[in-house]
């Protein structure tokens, strides 16, 4: 796969310096740890910290996320890799301002040990008062009765927005942690995949598809998915994403939604608009209200050929939080 | 028997070159399994150690800091599910020798028990999920069982590495219930975890360089 890099080893550390010499009004990076950014601008005082964070290769996640009404530090791994405590601690203890701190990552092993070694040493280190919520929107990665397994994918930015405008408008870090568990109980995502990706340091793809070949489910890592088959035109693999989320959570028609297309690094706009559009017919033939969508490249794995659905459920908190404004480099909502 | 704070080091050294002859192989099994990357994430993390003990650990002569040094270096490299389980192995580990500059054969019992029960509490992970645990928990009970019938630590070794050879040919067969590769389900067959392989590796090397260790 060709890739413009110069060193494989020293991607995630250039991508880095670019990201932060590009956006210094928004982010800045950690003397006490390079892989730690935090937000340019001060966090607020008395305001809760939201952190993520997890492995590269996922951009505009996670570095994307971090500004006003997001998050407050993200904490930046190998590829497809979970940071360390370090950078985590680090970049928690520049972000605490006396309320504590919400972890919000993707519930996967590696994520939740060097989170969870973090929030400990916080507590010990610096009496840091540390939430957490696990996202476990992939609703392909485990099934319905075993939900606490499930990967976190796309839906994460969902989460993060609730936990980023919750603490935004001052609720207190119980409050957050509430608020950010119930948008993540709210969501869930689909995905397909069509083209693997390659790691830069290996070169070489993390699965195969054969040329006419899709994958349902695939995971942001190349974990496989529930059914491998003949590729699909856009409109049938939208149904099939779409009735697989509203079969694991039902929405009554009148309710409130928010969607996000997410494209997975090499699917075009054209494609995701497609799908959308699908979506869209989908939703308001059941009589479901889109309160917001969103559309684009928003969690990617590499080159990775592919998309995901993903569908929150909003009841009236959750629907004001998703209209709150944000303002990151990767993403700005007036 | 007695090993030195050189000794450690020397064992160190060799992992990290064993690592970088094993990548490839490593992310072979990995691909099969997960994402590929486990020879990359074992590198990245070794050759971090290797600057340590070029640099900071050069004339560090207690083998307790050179383990915790070990194990936080990792750890800072590599982060991932490998980073945690192993530097806690190594952090672990530690407490046994602490303060010492030479271990006998009842310090090198205790800190691999140690290393192996951090990683089990670590992960969470059990025998028969596919995982480092395939191999580590045969390596204990055998280390546990011989160490104290003989009380001879090299030839207890030798049968830890035996033990952990057949947990890890042992994952070939079975499906994988934990991390990434959970979702596997039948294709999961047939391959090595990568993660038992190289913690086999690590073993393995710890008895070749005990060994020459104690020839030279």
């Amino acid at each position: 796969m060709k890739k413009l890099i110069n060193n494989p080893t020293k991607v995630v550390e250039e991508m880095i310096e670019g990201y932060v010499k590009a956006y210094p009004n928004h982010v800045r990076q950690l003397t006490e740890n390079e892989r730690a950014l935090v937000t340019a601008k001060e966090t607020r005082e008395g305001k809760v910290g939201v952190l993520i964070g997890g492995g590269s290769g996922h951009e505009p996640a996670f570095i994307g996320y971090v500004g006003d009404g997001m998050a407050d530090g993200v904490a930046v791994g190998n590829i497809f890799a979970s940071p360390p405590p370090d950078p985590i601690l680090e970049a928690t203890k520049v972000i605490d301002k006396g309320e504590g701190v919400i972890y919000v990552y993707g519930n996967y092993a590696g994520d939740v040990m060097n989170f969870g070694m973090a929030a400990e040493l916080a507590d010990l280190e610096s009496g840091i008062r540390v939430g957490s919520v696990l996202v476990t929107d992939d609703v392909a990665s485990a099934p319905k009765e075993e939900k606490e397994k499930r990967r976190g994918i796309a839906g994460e930015f969902f989460v993060t927005k609730a936990a980023g405008a919750a603490a935004d408008k001052g609720y207190n870090l119980d409050d957050v942690v509430r608020v950010a568990q119930k948008a993540n109980d709210y969501t869930r995502t689909m995905g397909v995949g069509l083209t693997p990706c390659s790691l830069p340091q290996t070169g070489k793809p993390s699965f195969v598809l054969a040329e006419n070949e899709m994958e349902i489910g695939l995971g942001h890592h190349g974990e496989p998915g529930i059914e491998k088959g003949d590729l699909q035109p856009a409109d049938q693999v939208v149904d099939r994403l779409v009735h697989d989320i509203l079969t694991d959570m039902p929405i009554d028609s009148g309710e409130k939604v928010a969607v996000l297309v997410n494209g997975l690094g090499s699917t075009t706009n054209m494609e995701l608009y497609i799908m959308f559009r699908r979506v869209e017919q989908i939703l308001s033939e059941k009589g479901i209200e889109i309160h917001r969508s969103y559309v684009g490249s928003y969690s990617t794995s590499l080159e990775m050929g592919g998309a995901s659905v993903t569908i929150t459920k909003l009841d009236e908190e959750l629907a004001a939080f998703i209209d709150h404004p944000a303002d990151c480099p990767m993403y700005v909502q007036k | 028997m007695k090993i030195t704070a050189e000794e450690i080091k020397v064992f160190l050294k060799n992992v990290v070159t064993m690592i970088e002859a094993e990548k490839d192989y490593l992310c072979e099994l990995d691909r099969k399994l997960g994402d590929g990357d486990h020879g990359v994430t074992m590198s990245i993390g070794w050759q971090a150690v290797n600057e340590k003990l070029e640099g900071d650990l050069k004339e560090e002569q207690d083998c307790g800091k050179i383990s915790i040094v070990t194990g936080r270096t990792f750890l800072s490299a590599v982060g991932s599910s490998v980073g945690p389980l192993y530097a806690t192995g190594f952090m672990r580990g530690a407490k046994a020798f602490q303060g010492k500059s030479e271990l006998s054969g009842e310090d090198l019992k205790d800190f691999w028990i140690a290393f192996i029960e951090g990683i089990k509490e670590r992960g969470k992970a059990e025998v028969g999920d596919k995982t480092m645990i395939d191999t580590l928990q045969p390596a204990l009970e055998s280390l546990q069982s011989n160490f104290g019938k003989s009380n001879d630590f090299l030839s207890a070794f030798e049968s830890v590495v035996q033990a952990a050879e057949k947990g890890m040919e042992s994952t070939k067969d079975i499906l994988s219930k934990r991390g990434r590769s959970s979702r596997l389900g039948e294709r999961s067959l047939g391959t090595i975890d990568p993660g038992a392989a190289s913690s086999f590796m690590i073993l393995k090397t710890f008895l070749t360089t005990i060994k020459s260790a104690q020839v030279a």
